[in-house]
């Protein structure tokens, strides 16, 4: 088969599985659902690689595959609006993250949904996600790409809200829907910018007009639109100020949490500014500011982490925090590096939040880090996933996620000049990072066990007798709530043990594939797409690598040190720290009270003009002026023409001859 | 015989059923009037048909004696249930529905 059908296979599983889950819910019964789930986006998976070994047959300077299926409207030179997909080998690797690490999170599901009411729908929605993130990735142009962005805002709504019964959560969905969609205006006006001097919504097309001078003379429509495109990418991918659905999302299930929330979704920024990155290049404050932005992002989401008491809000801060590098990396022209951070973090990311879920379903559905301690013993799988995490996403050698984010770092430093600065406040992050994850850890697992803890110990799970909303204690109706009135762990479900061990040992070893100076698997596999950057050559020394990996080793170290000081070796610190820290304590406890700001900069003036709008437009023009002068023009016409209707039988019986006798006269008169 | 002696037979049979209707107030008295409408039709049809020599005149005439019966029952029907219901038998007191 060619490259291309093995592509077109990978999207076609998901949708089969959508539909199939969709449409025949009633008849698959809970177990068919979670089978053919889990095994549409298995065979994309298999299809991702059969696409990865075809396309490592052909030569390294035609690994740019298209094919279209279907011309909606083309044009010469106007416009050329195709469903065409575009392989190479950055859509290959981001179908085969994709892909991969959905299927573990389906075969999660398939244990951790297992009392849900919605089964069904929840797996339909998954497949539906997973087919949109594909649409995006594979998409050969901008129109895909728009279609697939904006599919995957609107999986990400059903499943954020999946629990519609949750006051909560139908909020935290349509928040993030309202987000996504300001980004996805950013992306549709960026690309009208683009389109309007490249004259092709084509990828491949649009890089050769660029390289080709479209937009000399032009560098300012250039710029304002990769700052709009940068606006979408920014939305999706939960960056400073569009992040504040990201935590908010973790009203979800927590396989959606870690599937949408941690290892695809908010990548598909990272994947879009490395797309697009002839144009950023072109472009370079557009660049920088991605670049900034991430480094901001990183650094502000760390310091969040450090207070948040919701362990999966803790890791959803976490998880902006990577994102952030991964911009930053790729902001500045590290495609390569943010691409390995993007597929690392993937993994230890998905296996984090896979452990979180499977100690809430031992907390029986509290997720509070107040109220957890003392897992390790009753949980020893659970812990021993969480530390391999922890140990990969606080970049302990040689877990993944050291070789990635020092690969990052290292060559941001590289690029020198004002890079400095988002190098140092890199490691800044990376020392944070090693804190609030050891902080999680140790809080869960360490210390007295809490009661929950202690009856698991003796063989019983816990039990919520009246389940409650996590977020704010209202009692649930268990009919559409918490995963069903029965939760699960992963000692006890064998689909969520096999797949945390797969994530785990992918954390641990995913690593080694671009181990510096040893070898390059990434580099090479992707060197073609980016063959025409003009940092692609941009290899940092030797000595700037190794003082990065000794210098990263040691903040880890640092951090979890210190995390081991205050919250094992003395009990109790933590609540000195936070008197002696008190303003920068109630700054990160507040999230630097972007809410706040968010609402006061956007939600307030426009609730405002709105109201007024109501009061004086609405009212007088609209309701008063349409609505009631057309209901009183209808009116008036009609009680005219009433007076006609006498109710004499014989009145209208002459009217009705003389009309028909006029009729007669008329062709007598017409015809003679 | 001409065919004009039988269309002024119709035209002033349909004129007297015509003028019937018009001036008339009891609504039995109005159905025989149409009748005498219908019929002054049937004549002018046959009346044609003789003149072409064929049958389709006749076949009109028929049908419409067809659906002179259906209507004399519906009106017969509605006289009865306005008698039963004691209201006046007269189609200028029976205004009601009016604009």
């Amino acid at each position: 088969m060619s490259t291309t059908t093995w592509a077109w296979l990978v999207l076609a599983f998901p949708l089969a599985g959508t539909l199939i889950n969709g449409l025949g819910y009633r008849r698959l019964g809970r177990a068919g659902a979670g089978v053919i789930g889990t095994a549409s986006i298995g065979l994309a998976f298999v299809c991702a690689v059969g696409a990865l070994i075809s396309l490592q047959g052909h030569d390294a300077e035609h690994r740019a595959l298209t094919s279209s299926l279907w011309d909606y409207a083309v044009t010469n030179g106007d416009v050329d609006a195709q469903l065409s997909i575009l392989v190479d080998p950055l859509s290959v690797y981001m179908a085969l993250v994709v892909t991969g690490i959905s299927t573990l999170i389906h075969l999660y599901s398939v244990s951790y949904m297992q009392s849900d009411r919605g089964y069904a729908r929840y797996f339909a929605y998954l497949n539906f996600f997973v087919f949109s993130m594909l649409v995006l990735v594979l998409g050969g142009n901008f129109l895909l790409l728009i279609v697939g962005w904006a599919f995957v805002g609107a999986a990400s709504y059903l499943l954020i809200s999946f629990w519609y019964r949750r006051g909560t959560a139908t909020q935290a969905g349509i928040k993030a829907f309202v987000i996504n969609v300001v980004g996805d205006v950013g992306l549709v006006l960026g690309t009208f910018f683009v389109l309007r001097y490249s004259g092709t919504l084509d990828f491949l097309g649009t890089f050769r007009a660029v390289e080709g001078g479209a937009f000399d003379g032009h560098h300012g429509a250039l710029v304002a639109g990769c700052l709009l495109i940068l606006v979408g990418a920014f939305a999706k991918s939960a960056q400073i100020p569009l992040h504040t659905w990201l935590p908010d999302a973790m009203e979800g299930p927590t396989p959606v949490s870690s599937l949408i929330h941690a290892a695809t979704m908010v990548t598909a920024g990272v994947y879009l500014v490395a797309r697009l990155h002839p144009l950023f290049e072109q472009a370079p404050a557009a660049a920088d500011t991605a670049a900034v932005i991430g480094c901001v992002t990183l650094l502000i989401a760390g310091t969040i982490a450090l207070t948040q008491t919701d362990i999966k809000r803790v890791i959803a801060y976490s998880t902006m925090s990577q994102i952030g590098y991964m911009i930053m990396a790729v902001g500045a022209g590290g495609y390569v590096a943010g691409l390995f951070h993007l597929m690392t973090h993937a993994f230890f990311k998905a296996l984090l939040f896979m452990a979180a879920g499977s100690i809430i379903g031992a907390m029986a559905g509290a997720q509070s880090l107040e109220r957890m301690s003392g897992f390790r013993k009753a949980m020893p799988f659970t812990f021993g996933c969480f530390v391999v995490g922890g140990l990969a996403l606080s970049g302990v050698p040689p877990f993944s996620g050291f070789f990635s984010k020092d690969e990052i770092l290292a060559f941001v430093g590289n690029r020198g000049g004002g890079f400095v600065v988002l190098y140092v406040i890199g490691y800044v992050g990376a020392f944070l990072t090693a804190v609030y994850t050891w902080r999680m850890i140790f809080r869960a697992f360490w210390g007295e066990p809490c009661a929950e803890a202690r009856e698991l110990e003796h063989g019983h799970l816990a039990h919520a007798e009246v389940p409650t909303n996590p977020a704010n204690g209202e009692v649930e109706d268990s009919d559409v709530g918490f995963p069903g009135p029965e939760h699960t762990i992963a000692e006890r479900a064998l689909p969520m043990k096999v797949a945390m061990t797969l994530l785990a040992i992918g954390a641990t070893v995913a690593g080694l594939v671009q181990i510096p100076t040893v070898d390059h698997v990434i580099t090479n596999f992707l060197e073609p797409t980016f063959a025409d950057s003009k940092y692609i050559h941009d290899e940092p020394g030797n000595g700037l690598v190794f003082f990065g990996m000794a210098l990263g080793t040691v903040l880890a170290l640092l951090g979890i040190a210190l995390a081991h000081r205050i919250w094992v070796a003395r009990p109790g610190s933590a609540a000195a720290w936070r008197t002696r820290f008190a303003p920068a304590y109630h700054l990160f406890v507040n999230k630097w009270w972007f809410d706040e700001l968010i609402d006061l900069v956007v939600v307030r003036p426009f609730a405002a003009f709105g109201n007024f709008s109501r009061r004086t437009f609405e009212r007088a023009v609209v309701e008063g002026a349409f609505v009631d002068g057309t209901t009183s023009v209808v009116r008036a016409g009609s009680s005219a023409v009433r007076a006609i209707q006498t109710g004499f039988l014989r009145y209208y019986a002459a009217l009705l001859l003389v009309g028909g006798a006029a009729v007669v006269l008329y062709f007598l008169i017409a015809s003679s | 015989m001409s065919i004009a002696w039988y269309l002024v037979v119709s035209a002033l049979i349909f004129c007297i059923g015509a003028g019937g209707v018009l001036v008339r107030r009891n609504p039995l008295v109005i159905l025989l009037c149409l009748e005498l409408m219908l019929n002054a039709a049937n004549l002018a049809l046959i009346a044609f048909a003789r003149m072409h020599g064929n049958a389709d005149g006749q076949i009109f005439a028929l049908i419409v004696m067809v659906v002179a019966a259906c209507e004399v029952t519906v009106g017969l029907g509605l006289i009865v249930a306005i008698f039963r219901r004691r209201l006046p038998i007269d189609v200028d007191e029976l205004r009601e529905l009016q604009g």
